[in-house]
């Protein structure tokens, strides 16, 4: 079957995002690639400084990010079934998640903080070089991170708006779907940071 | 072939991907909790990449892609493993 013009205008605004995806995707990567090197390099301090940080805060924002995740695609979903107003709950939800997201790291950094860990910190100069660069690359990925989760949750919030005032529709629904794809991304990068942070040890 | 979304979605679908994600998770954090040595340095990174699969596969419809969109998700992968491979290649040896 041939797509209609409409169909192939959706599918390229669709790919579109892929490509930035793409190069999310690379920027994330890089900051990984750092994280192998030197958990190669400092392979007992990362994995003491690792066991400094709470698990289940950890655990909490992989479930938090997934039920996001879940939901937007829920939201999708009943967009292209019709029903509008759970749509729009779902997307509500997301955000609210977006916001737990956020408000877990202001409690976990918050802590570090209170315990004079922080980039740049005298406590932090003084502790083991592997332990330095621990942290430096934690505190670099989970503040870029929370900042696309931030992002991410606005643009969400937006695409709520839209769709119930009726501008996003079965119809054309490219924008809700772009914007699912950007939290989704998200998501899998703290499928990725989760374990590499708070469970390898 | 067509590029664009099924055109009859199901709940169903997406709530299973959930579970699955849900259960994934819970069992690497089940694994560190067990302190099980050597394996808690590789296995919550496999179960992470199975995770993503399932996000990437059934969240964000990659399954119902192109050919070529599947084959471009993936070269671009294929890149960072090159990126990573090739500094090791050199770090290693230092």
């Amino acid at each position: 079957m041939n797509p209609t013009a409409a169909e192939s205008s959706q599918a390229t605004g669709r790919h579109g995002m892929w490509l930035f995806l793409f190069t999310e995707i690379m920027m994330f990567g890089g900051l990984f690639l750092l994280y192998a090197t030197y958990r190669v390099r400092f392979a007992q301090e990362f994995d003491t400084s690792a066991q400094q940080l709470s698990l289940w805060l950890g655990a909490a924002n992989a479930f938090i990010l997934l039920t996001g995740s879940c939901c937007t695609t829920l939201a999708l979903t009943a967009l292209q079934r019709g029903s509008r107003r759970l749509a729009v709950a779902l997307l509500i939800v997301t955000v609210v998640m977006g916001g737990l997201f956020l408000f877990n790291h202001y409690v976990e950094w918050s802590d570090q903080i209170r315990h004079g860990l922080y980039p740049n910190s005298p406590r932090l100069d003084q502790m083991a070089h592997g332990e330095i660069l621990f942290f430096g690359l934690y505190f670099v990925t989970l503040g870029l991170h929370g900042l696309h989760v931030l992002i991410g949750s606005i643009v969400l919030a937006v695409i709520a708006v839209l769709v119930k005032r009726g501008s996003i529709s079965p119809q054309d629904p490219v924008k809700l779907e772009n914007a699912a794809l950007f939290w989704h991304l998200v998501d899998v990068i703290w499928i990725f940071i989760f374990p590499l942070y708070y469970l390898m040890h | 072939m067509s590029s664009q979304p099924s055109p009859h979605p199901f709940y169903r679908n997406t709530l299973f991907t959930y579970v699955a994600l849900l259960l994934l998770a819970g069992w690497s954090v089940l694994l560190t909790l067990l302190h099980l040595g050597r394996v808690n340095l590789w296995a919550p990174l496999a179960i992470a990449v199975v995770q993503a699969a399932l996000v990437v596969l059934f969240f964000m419809h990659m399954s119902q892609e192109s050919r070529l969109w599947k084959m471009l998700f993936l070269t671009v992968l294929a890149i960072l493993a090159l990126f990573i491979g090739l500094t090791f290649v050199d770090v290693l040896y230092r």
